[in-house]
Parts: structure tokens; sequence; C-alpha cells
């Protein structure tokens, strides 16, 4: 019942945030979008034991693809990045809207493929290597994408802007809050349902012992491709999402950008608590308040901030703020028990 | 302007390399990957040396280096040769190694793996930033007015510094295994690699041993970015790919096992230059990154069939 309340009011929240803080609407949904990517990365980082660094391989993938698909479909691509296309070609309403779904579904689909098919080779590396591998992955992705000339190479491209003729700006980060709103939410009951199943167990199965969960007869190299593709679909979508937000597509600063968002989600997923359902949104709530409330204090100097706060906070505070709150309160947020299983248990032993 | 296809420069590039400069350049991209590498060698030795040690990888290593290159390049603008920069830098690097194990990294050594990469992640993040605001973002280069070399009929060119520093970091390396192998501390070194309990026990203090790990790994680090800083170019964010370089080069030829360091380390190089001369220097550091994960997959597959034995 509580429960029940509690996101209830979260989702009146999410559905009235932009007309309670106007001036915030943009902001907010980039709240979203970290809070997507800390949980998919969670879903490695926390649920599976598998620290990937490499997860923004999708999100650029996405966003180029995304915008690819979004001029593509209706003009020619190459001439779009020489010239900066957007004075050229102008896309009608509805060419726009249609290339943003299609181009956002297979900015989805595409990553998740991809993961499905580079899986089998990463996923089989354990510990720090599959962590190097991995970010050797994101960056080498942005330096062959800054080598392309079709994808504007390191100049970047700008995504299509909104339609003039249809309303102002306003109206622009409307519709894109409520995409990011949705995405999030299918983003966190995909993942809770998930973690309530089978897949879930065995995830965690994974992270505890993978060798012991292989000699009790599961594929576990099935399990781990199945939750990078999951992941890789919504970080996916969600760089197609921030390519149209943002505007402008660059490769190493925005799309791979492993210094800025591959670090901000597992920082995010770190600071609230690993493996937790809740931990990667409350880390996310927090990291993105800290960085909105305090960022401009630190003109200039963001970036030693964030060093500092990256060592701070992998150093002296790993279990995360709902791993303290367990610790601290585990009446109230420990994992339950059921009790029964606990007797069984005692007495098997 | 037309669109350029990877594809198209790639074969431009290859045919014109096959048929009109296959020879010279051959000679020409394995001499300089070759001198490049034993410079690649030198950081990876010491990656390899804190790895061993400490069970540490520090992502931060790049950084290192970069930053003893900048203490050359310091010395160059207030008007000392940067040559000097080989003696000075790492005195300056030791202590900047042995300050950063006592803040940081002291608190990572027992700790899971992961956590000690994202903590020197961090202070690569850190350092990078500090570095731009002390240096700026130009890309710098100390001159070192060695002039050049000329082999073959003036066909192959070899700067002088470039053999310099090849020939300084054989130097540095023959220096470092003798220390390792006579000295106390080295001695120490190798114990506590090999079993730092044990080692405790029979009473060494590992926490020494480590910060003076730590202290000659940013040494080695500050040997190695000066004679970067007069070879090639220094720029406060080019330090990641070093990192990736040396381990890459650590995990080919293992711990601890130096003639495999330097061979690995010279195969990087000419790999790297050819690379650089086949598909263009857009895609140069893509490759060696890509390289890393290939040599991974494959290790991974490897590793994956002796495991298959087992049964």
């Amino acid at each position: 019942m509580k429960k029940i309340l509690l996101y209830s009011v979260l989702l009146i929240f999410g559905l009235v945030a932009p007309f309670l803080f106007p001036a915030f609407k943009l902001q907010i949904s980039f709240l979203w979008i970290l809070i997507i990517l800390a949980m998919t990365w969670d879903v490695q980082g926390g649920q599976m034991g598998y620290n990937t660094f490499g997860n923004i391989l999708f999100f650029g993938i996405g966003m180029y693809l995304c915008a690819g698909i979004q001029i593509g479909m209706f003009f020619p691509l190459a001439e779009w990045t020489v010239s900066g296309g957007e004075k050229t070609f102008v896309h009608t309403p509805t060419q726009y809207f249609q290339g943003f779904f299609v181009g956002l579904v297979a900015a989805g689909i595409i990553p998740a493929i991809v993961a499905g098919l580079i899986g089998y080779g990463i996923l089989g590396l354990r510990g720090h290597y599959f962590a190097i591998c991995t970010l050797a992955l994101g960056i080498a992705a942005g330096e062959i994408a800054g080598g392309i000339e079709l994808i504007g190479a390191g100049q970047g491209m700008t995504s299509p802007p909104w339609p003039k003729n249809i309303g102002d700006t306003e109206l622009r980060s409307e519709f894109f809050y409520y995409i990011c709103f949705v995405l999030m939410i299918a983003t966190f009951v995909f993942l809770r349902w998930a973690y309530t199943t089978r897949f879930g167990l065995v995830l965690n199965a994974i992270r505890d012992n993978e060798d012991k969960a292989e000699a009790m007869g599961i594929y576990t190299m099935r399990y781990k491709i199945i939750g990078w593709v999951v992941s890789a679909f919504f970080v996916g979508m969600a760089g197609g999402l921030m390519g149209n937000m943002v505007g402008y597509i660059e490769p190493t600063e925005v799309a791979f950008a492993g210094p800025t968002f591959g670090v901000f989600m597992i920082l995010m997923a770190i600071l609230g608590g690993k493996g937790t359902l809740w931990g990667p949104v409350i880390g996310a709530t927090v990291f993105h308040l800290f960085k909105e409330g305090f960022w401009t204090f630190f003109l200039g100097w963001q970036y030693v901030a964030l060093g500092v706060l990256i060592v701070v906070i992998v150093v002296f505070f790993p279990e995360g703020i709902m791993g303290w709150l367990r610790e601290k309160y585990p009446e109230k947020f420990g994992e339950v028990i059921d009790e029964a299983d606990r007797k069984a248990q005692v007495e098997l032993k | 302007m037309p669109p350029k296809f990877i594809g198209g420069i790639f074969f431009t590039n290859f045919m014109d390399l096959l048929i009109f400069k296959a020879p010279i350049l051959m000679v020409q991209a394995s001499m300089d990957g070759i001198l490049l590498g034993i410079l690649f060698a030198l950081i990876a030795y010491g990656m390899a040396l804190q790895w061993g040690v400490m069970n540490i990888i520090n992502i931060a290593q790049g950084e290192l280096v970069i930053m003893g290159g900048y203490v050359a390049y310091f010395m160059y603008v207030i008007g000392i040769h940067p040559a000097f920069g080989v003696i000075v830098s790492p005195i300056i690097m030791y202590f900047v190694g042995v300050g950063l194990y006592k803040l940081v990294i002291n608190k990572v050594v027992d700790r899971d793996l992961f956590i000690s990469i994202l903590a020197t992640f961090g202070i690569s993040i850190l350092t990078q930033q500090l570095m731009n605001f002390i240096f700026g973002a130009d890309v710098v280069v100390a001159q070192s007015n060695f002039g050049t070399t000329m082999l073959f009929d003036n066909s192959v060119t070899l700067p002088n510094s470039k053999i310099f520093s090849a020939l300084v970091s054989v130097i540095v390396a023959i220096v470092l295994v003798i220390y390792m192998k006579k000295s106390k501390l080295g001695r120490a070194i190798r114990a506590t690699a090999q079993n730092s309990r044990a080692a405790k026990i029979l009473g060494v203090d590992t926490e020494k041993v480590y910060a003076a790990t730590f202290g000659i790994n940013a040494a080695l680090c500050g040997v190695a970015g000066s004679l970067i800083a007069i070879t090639f170019t220094l720029h406060p964010y080019v330090g990641l790919p070093y990192t990736v370089r040396s381990f890459m080069i650590v995990i080919v030829a293992g711990l601890g096992n130096l003639p495999a360091v330097a061979i690995s380390g010279m195969g990087l190089g000419v790999f790297e230059e050819f690379a650089d001369y086949l598909l263009g220097t857009e895609f140069r550091i893509g490759a060696v990154f890509l390289l890393l994960v290939l040599i991974l997959v494959y290790r991974r597959f490897k590793l994956s069939r002796k495991r298959e034995y087992l049964k």
C-alpha cells in the first residue's frame, strides 16, 4: 500500500513537473536520461558484477544512428554534414516526426544487435580485463567516428532542428521531456520486472560466483549477453534522444563521451548503491542535483571537481547511499527474507 | 568537396605504398616504430612493476607520462636544454608518485581491482585538468635541436632525438634491472611481489615498498615523458593512449619479463607506424584501442580452450 502511494506520487510528480518548474524542463529531462544510464549500467556493474566502461559505446551509436536516420530518410546525409545542412534542407513537421520515431526505434534495436554480436567475445573476459577492454572499445569508437567524413568527422554534425511552424521551443522541450520520462518509466518497470524473474536471479548468481553458476548448469554466457542487449537497447534509445535534445553531435565530447557520461553512469550507480533497484535512481538524482547546483561555482574547475568526486566516492563511499541505508536501518531497507525459507536453511545445516 | 570513404583512402594509400614507396617506407616505418616502441616498453615496464607488486592497474599512468613531459617542457621554456629533463623529471615525478600513493593509492591497494581502476581514472581526469590549467590546452613541443641522421642515400630520415630517447630508455632499463637484482630495496620489492604477507612476516615494511614502487613507476614515467617531450608532442589530454599501450604490452608480455616487454613494445610501435601510413593519422589512436580489444578477445578464446582441456 505504502509502495503504491510512493510510486503514484513520483509518477504524478514526473507528469506535472514541466508545469511546476517550467524553467528546469530541460534539466529534468537530462535527469531522466541520467537515470536510464545509471540503471542500465547497474544491470552489468551492480547485478552481474561486470564493471563495464563501454556502455557509452551504445549511447554514441544510438545518437549517430538516430540523427543519421532522421536526416538520411529525406535528404542526402553527406551534404548535410559537410555544409551546415540544417540551413539548406528543412524538415516538414511530418517528416520530422516520422524520422524521429523511426530513428529512435533503430537507435534502440541496432545497438542491441551490436551488443549481441560483440557480446560473445567481450563478455567472456573477466574482472579488470573486461573493464579495460570495454574502456578501449568506447574510446576506439569515438576515435573512429571522428575519422569518418560521412558523419561529420571531428567537427561533428547537427541533428535536425525542431520544425519552426508547429510551435515554439517550449513545446519542443515539453515533447522531449515526456519522451524521456516515458522511456525512463519503461526502463524502470522493465528492469523491476526482470529482476524478479529467473533472469535476475541468474545475474546475481553470476555476480556471486560465475564458475559455480556454470557448474550448476546455467549457461551463463547466454544470460550475460541478454543482459548486455537489454542495456544496449535502452542506452541506445537514450542516446538517440540525447542527440536530438542537445542538437549537436560531436564524436568524443557528446557521443562517445567517456570522461563525462561514461563515468557519470558508473559514478551515479556507485553513489546510489550498486546492485539495488532504487540505488541508481537515487544516485542519479543526487549527482544531478549536485552537478547542476554546484557546477556553476566551479566554473572551469568542473572536471577537477569531478575527478575529486570520483576518488572520494570510490575510495571512501563504495557501498553507496542504499548500502549505507541498509546497514543503518536494516529493518526498513534490508532484504526481506522469508521466515520459512530461513528455517529450512537452518535445518539443512 | 566530395565525401571521402575510408575504403578509398585505404586503397589509394595501400597501392601508393605498395608500388612506389614500399621499400623506403618499410624501413622508415620500422625504424620509427622500433625507436618509439622502446619508449612504450619503458612505460609498460613501470606498469608491470606496480601491477605485479601492488596488484593495481593505474589508469593515470599516461597522465604521469605527460606530467613528466611537461617538466621537460617547463625547463625548455625557462631556457635549459630539455634533454636534462631526463635527469630532473624522474626526481620530481618520484615525489609526485609517492605523494599520490600516500594520498589515494594506499587506500585501494588491498581492495577490488575495479576500485583501483576507477580511483585512478578519477586521478587521471583530475591531473588532465590541472595540466590544462597550468600549461594550457595547446599542443607543445620542446625543441631539442639534435638534428637528423640520414640513412640510405637520404631516403630514410631519423631524428637524432629519437635515437637519443631510445638509447636513454635502454640505459634506464638496464640500470633498473641491475638495481632490482642487487639492491636491498629491489630485493624487498621482489619479495613483496611474490608474497606480501610472507614478506611482512620476514620484516619487510610493505607499506614503504609499495610507496617506493609507485614512486619508481612514476619516475620511469617521468623519464619516458621527458623523452616524449623532445621527440613527439605534448598535450594534456593524450595520456590515456599511453596507458592503454602499456596495458597492452604488459598483457602480451606478462609481468616482469623485460625482454618480452621490449619486444612487444617494439612490435606495437611498428604496428602503429604502419597503421598510421595505411589508414591515415586520424585512425591511429583508434587502431591502437581496437588492437587492445582484439588482443583481449583473442586471449579470452585461447584461455577458454585451455579451460576445456581441464575437463
